[in-house]
């Protein structure tokens, strides 16, 4: 840019609202910015979970390409389609299918966040000449001129808050990125969508995982395993009790996830939900509602934000999944960048290849993978 | 911000002479070139001009051109069209790897249906070898395509050689011209070939709109059907003012070819020798064989093509990686794999295609952006550093 190309912000952008009123802050700002959609995932690889019709709100679906390079006609600023489909399938599909399969629920968004869209993404920024990226996250970055490193915290919009799914940002990452929409509520966002008459300020949102469409991750898993040349895995086992009861039998651990209690092909009079998923033993252990409280848990590759590793036990929040209330709890840094998390009440369905971001108030201390 | 455009073998500018030809035959001589009244008449005349126009430019006869929407439609026509109309249950077509899309993608589709395809490879100057195409030949061999000049590097085929051996065997040979038409003379006697390709927005007409030369009894089934136009070879409302377009532009272009080329030539090896002096570790591919002399494909090492061409886009250079319908694709250019480039070096060409309207300001202009964009590409490169870091000084390698 011939413009002050130290402060060109290149804008990450799916075709969304969010992301396109996040570009319409900066751009209004009088930031010079870049538009740039990654491609990260053809859709046409595995026909057999091809959808019939527009294939919209799915990763790279050219309609949401169309729809991001509107955006960008219409604010007029650069806009390009950036191709990182190896890296993505490297980084994000494979370990979404091993985990599934290892009897994990993963995260590919917190996957994909870390190794793609803010790596790749951040280097390809770099090397057009934009030192930050911007993102339609619902969440804040801020530095810390005491500690001089760079914190991140929840949005303000309670609701949309996305740092959920941000824990595993590094200090590197984080000081080269934006959020334009972490102080706005949602509908101040549309409401800006508006008012700069965007081309997607009606489009109605997505939440499933961007590369699998109709959400039916099973069909995804069979498609992928078959595309790759390998045998369908034989996963069929046991469904059992605490105790070592059979109960009943199952397609595969990667059917289920902690805390389910629908499809168990089960009848035993009461509720049952699946406790855990052992997929060496290919068995899935269910149990009442009662036995699905832990009040611990081990985390994995941790991440810490606002200080490095902690020497003391720190008294916080943690959630365990999106859609959590953050519970009170006290966090343990162990060897190896693992932590150990101790709930002050035991709670329910703390599932494997999920995360455990741990927050003290709106700022997140850090996290990592539940094991 | 100043805009150059060095990306002519994507598409070129319309003439302004091109535009103010076709003009009138959008709402004034509007008429249905078949149409027995004069308002038809007009049109039919204008065609047939523009034919002869287009038959000037290959030294051939109005006769033998039809038109067409562009060159892709022409290469379907011809190889499908010939392919079709030959006799036998066995069938064998003889073409290289650096072909377009357009040919690769239509012998792809022959050989789904059961034709025998033979991809020829090439040497690193992206020269095919006459004496392959020889010892090619089997008894079913029907057509023989080999294009003129090569998009994304510019070389230029033996073709009279070709020709002579697909007269020898009695094989049709088939030329994708679209690249050379504009840039270099064309002469479909001394060629020796059958059928050529040509389009028109290369050579500063309109899109859509393209032509074919199919020399005289060359059997040929049509490859679409409705109304009996062209002759019968490929039906449709003439594209009047595109086809308009064709003929003035292909009437320019013969001047071109003697009057402007040598300076545009000038320019492509003033941009060639400046880049190779002030980018270390660059290297011009297919610079020993014949080019048309506008094109100039330079690997920059340890760079990613992707990055420098938005990287120069932004910085008003406007240039490419490679083939235009093959962009934001994740496998190197197949031309490039051809003439056996590894990836690496595949995804750091850069093809850089001058005009008529390129001018030496702009060629400047263009020197004082590139390097400057690559050396900040190879500050982030940690292939760069590694390589820095072994080599005392990585030294401009030209082949």
């Amino acid at each position: 840019m011939t413009r002050d190309s130290h402060n060109t912000v290149a804008v990450a952008m799916s075709g969304g609202v969010d992301s396109s009123t996040a570009a319409a802050i900066l751009h209004e700002q009088g930031t010079p910015i870049v538009g740039l959609t990654m491609q990260l995932w053809d859709q046409r690889r595995l026909p057999e979970v091809a959808t019939d019709g527009p294939v919209q709100h799915r990763c790279c679906s050219l309609d949401d390409v169309y729809d991001a390079r509107r955006v960008a006609e219409h604010l007029n600023f650069p806009f390009y389609v950036v191709n990182f489909e190896q890296q993505f399938e490297q980084a994000v599909v494979r370990p979404f299918v091993s985990d599934y399969l290892a009897g994990r629920t993963p995260i590919p968004c917190s996957h994909c966040n870390s190794s793609v869209k803010f790596d790749q993404l951040l280097t390809t920024a770099r090397q057009i000449g934009a030192e930050q990226i911007a993102t339609g996250h619902y969440a804040r970055v801020r530095h810390n001129t005491e500690s001089g490193r760079y914190e991140l915290l929840r949005a303000r919009d309670d609701a949309k808050d996305q740092s959920y799914f941000l824990f595993g940002l590094t200090q590197e990452q984080l000081a080269r990125t934006l959020f334009p929409l972490g102080e706005l509520a949602k509908d101040e966002v549309r409401a800006i969508a508006r008012r700069a008459s965007l081309p997607v300020a009606e489009k109605p949102e997505s939440q499933e995982i961007c590369f699998v469409p109709s959400g039916d991750y099973v069909r995804f898993i069979r498609a992928y395993v078959a595309d790759q040349g390998d045998a369908a895995p034989d996963a069929a086992g046991e469904v059992v009790s605490t105790s070592g009861e059979v109960l009943g039998r199952h397609d595969g651990v990667h059917n289920f996830t902690v805390g389910q209690r629908k499809g168990l092909g089960v009848a035993a009079g009461r509720p049952l939900y699946v406790l855990e998923l052992d997929a060496e033993r290919k068995r899935v252990v269910v149990g009442d509602d009662s036995e699905l409280g832990r009040d611990t848990c081990k985390v994995a590759d941790v991440n810490w934000i606002p200080f490095a590793r902690p020497e003391a036990p720190i008294e916080c929040t943690v959630k365990i999944r999106h859609k959590h209330e953050a519970a009170a709890a006290t966090v343990e840094a162990l060897q190896g960048n693992s932590a150990r998390v101790r709930f002050k009440n035991p709670q329910r369905a703390v599932t494997p290849g999920q995360a455990a971001v741990f927050y003290s108030g709106d700022l997140v201390l850090g996290g990592g993978w539940i094991r | 911000m100043r805009r150059v455009y060095l990306d002519n073998n994507a598409t070129t500018p319309v003439d302004s002479a091109v535009l103010q030809a076709m003009l009138p035959y959008f709402s004034e001589d509007f008429g249905n070139a078949s149409s027995i009244h004069s308002f038809g008449q007009r049109c039919r005349g204008a065609v047939e001009g523009a034919r002869a126009s287009v038959a000037g430019l290959m030294g051939a006869k109005p006769a033998e051109v039809i038109f067409t929407s562009g060159g892709t439609e022409s290469d379907n026509a011809a190889i499908f069209g010939v392919v079709n109309a030959a006799e036998g249950a066995k069938k064998h077509v003889i073409t290289t790897k650096i072909e377009h899309n357009a040919v690769i993608n239509v012998c792809e589709e022959l050989h789904r249906r059961g034709v025998e395809v033979t991809f020829l490879p090439v040497n690193r100057e992206g020269l095919v070898d006459p004496d392959e195409i020889r010892r090619a030949l089997r008894p079913e061999t029907v057509l023989i395509s080999v294009m003129f000049a090569n998009n994304e590097l510019g070389t230029v085929q033996p073709l009279e050689e070709i020709g002579r051996i697909a007269a020898e065997a009695d094989v049709y040979f088939h030329t994708d011209a679209v690249q050379a038409a504009g840039k270099l003379p064309i002469d479909v006697e001394k060629i020796g070939c059958d059928l050529l390709a040509i389009s028109a927005h290369k050579l500063n007409g309109p899109k859509g709109a393209g032509a074919l030369y199919i020399r005289q009894g060359t059997r040929l089934h049509p490859h679409s059907f409705g109304g009996r136009h062209e002759r019968g070879r490929r039906p449709g409302t003439e594209n009047v003012a595109g086809i308009v377009g064709l003929g003035k532009a292909a009437e320019l272009a013969k001047k071109w070819i003697s009057d402007d080329a040598p300076r545009v030539a000038e320019l492509r090896d003033r941009l060639q020798q400046g880049l190779l002096a002030h980018v270390p570790a660059s290297r011009v591919n297919g610079g020993a064989a014949p080019r048309t002399p506008n094109t100039a494909n330079i690997t920059f090492f340890h760079i990613e093509g992707e990055a420098l061409v938005i990287a120069l886009d932004l910085k008003g250079v406007a240039c490419s990686t490679g083939a235009a319908c093959s962009s934001g694709a994740v496998e190197p250019s197949h031309v490039l794999t051809a003439v056996g480039m590894p990836p690496e070096e595949a995804r750091a060409s850069i093809r850089f295609s001058l005009g008529h309207n390129t001018t030496a300001d702009e060629i400047d202009f263009a020197l004082s952006v590139i390097p400057g964009a690559i050396e900040h590409l190879r500050q982030l490169s940690p292939t760069w550093k590694k390589s820095a870091a072994s080599a005392p000084t990585p030294a401009a390698v030209q082949s």
